[in-house]
């Protein structure tokens, strides 16, 4: 079974290549429907194969950068992906970012920030589930009242919609973003994603967890643009990522490469998926991806305060059980939708 | 094609912002790996040596090399999907 491990020139590790295939395959499909880059299921996942930790980080990042091209293409195909709105936003992002790691620099000093950090992620995490969860409920109600009132709501309706308020603040320059069918004051996306962008760097993650519902929730894009719009995002951070990492000399290009193969082909059918779904689907399954996370993240801080080292085990079953679920369901759904979309061209050939 | 230059030189100087934000930060000495190189042959040896001796080089062809596979990568699931029979130009925006 010799031929199943490869050796990394690098880092200098035999690492299971099938694994590192079928990890990209799986969070590819999740990042282009999600419109993130996952390294908060990469890493942990090259870690568990055997990579050392600031090698799983570097290799994560590069691979993220290429297969987050991949997706941001496929969805400027569809029109889902605002530059002008990722731009901005990204603007805002850059600076938050480093805003938000000088805060960590900063509660080092003053001690036990660690678990400071992953209780206000575990709160942030479960107050974007919650949100998911109301805004649901809020459009069923708005939908049964239209019903009964013999009306057709509009299609783009939402449940929650915060960003209403938001877009009354006409600070000049005010610029319609036409993919996010939006005219805002410019400050609007750089505010939105200096904020996300704080809470990114201070909890050392990439920010397309929180960045694809602020982006639905505070700038007002539909879902399927934010999904698109996000991933363009991630695409600039994660060649940025790339090179600074790989300077360091954190990066294993093979790996890369062989992730590639099945994020690639992941990204592309996650991102053609979106297509099957509606906007609200899309974010009430990506509310189930943050319940998870939140649940396999309670798991460990648990296993890690009482000492509990079966319930760290649960924690990872957790994390890849759950997504893996929710993957299947992506793609069973998707292959349904592809299956009537062609039968129904064929209909309508003959 | 000249949308495209465009998009790629504001993409370019958007990534290069965050040395800015950076520079004022201070710096850690960062741990120093040196890539073993016994054992390896051909393009392993090769690409370890590129590390090890010249990591601006190593830094430029990985930064070029993963965008490019990834591009290509999709380039061809995109003809894949492509025979499906699937419309890959047209989505429909609905939230519910």
């Amino acid at each position: 079974m010799e031929w199943l491990y490869l050796h990394m020139p690098i880092s200098g590790v035999d690492l299971f290549w099938p694994g590192l295939v079928i990890l990209g395959l799986g969070v590819g499909i999740l990042g282009g429907f999600y419109g993130m880059g996952g390294a908060w299921m990469i890493t942990p996942g090259l870690n568990i194969l055997g990579f050392p930790m600031a090698f799983a980080i570097g290799t994560d990042i590069a691979h993220i950068a290429g297969k987050s091209i991949v997706s941001t293409i496929r969805h400027a195909k569809f029109g889902n992906v605002d530059y002008p709105l990722g731009v901005a936003m990204i603007l805002g992002t850059m600076v938050g970012f480093e805003v938000g790691a000088q805060i960590v620099m900063f509660l080092e000093r003053i001690g036990k920030v660690d678990l400071y950090l992953r209780i206000i992620y575990l709160i942030l995490l479960f107050f974007i589930f919650t949100t998911v969860l109301y805004d649901y409920a809020k459009l069923k109600k708005k939908e049964k009242f239209a019903k009964e009132k013999g009306e057709e709501l509009d299609k783009l309706a939402s449940g929650v919609t915060w960003y209403k308020t938001l877009h009354k603040i006409k600070i000049p320059p005010v610029m319609t973003f036409k993919q996010a069918q939006i005219r805002v004051s410019i400050w609007l996306p750089m505010l939105v994603g200096f904020t996300t962008g704080v809470i990114a760097g201070l909890l050392g993650i990439g920010g397309g967890l929180i960045r694809m519902p602020a982006l639905i929730y505070l700038v007002g894009c539909p879902t399927h643009v934010a999904v698109g719009t996000d991933l363009f995002e991630v695409m600039i951070s994660g060649l940025y990522g790339t090179f600074t990492y790989t300077w360091k000399g954190r990066t294993e290009l093979l790996a890369v490469f062989i992730m590639l193969i099945g994020a690639g082909v992941g990204a592309q059918f996650g991102a053609v998926a979106t297509k099957y779904f509606k906007g609200m689907i899309i974010r009430v399954l990506f509310g189930a991806a943050v319940c998870i996370a939140a649940l396999s993240i309670a798991q460990k801080l648990i296993a890690r305060i009482y000492d509990i080292g079966w319930l760290d085990d649960v924690s990872t079953v957790t994390i890849l059980g759950g997504l893996s679920v929710l993957m299947i369901i992506i793609v069973a759904k998707a292959i349904a939708g592809m299956r009537k979309e062609v039968q129904m061209k064929k209909i309508q050939q003959s | 094609m000249k949308k495209l230059f465009a998009i790629f030189t504001v993409i370019g100087l958007i990534a290069m912002m965050p040395n800015i934000a950076l520079a004022g930060s201070k710096k850690a000495a960062p741990l120093v790996v040196v890539a073993y190189t016994k054992g390896l042959s051909g393009l392993s040896l090769w690409w370890a040596n590129l590390y090890n001796d010249n990591m601006l080089l190593f830094t430029i062809l990985t930064g070029c090399i993963t965008p490019i596979a990834g591009i290509l990568i999709g380039f061809v699931t995109d003809f894949l999907l492509g025979l499906t029979g699937i419309d890959l130009t047209k989505r429909e925006l609905a939230e519910h």
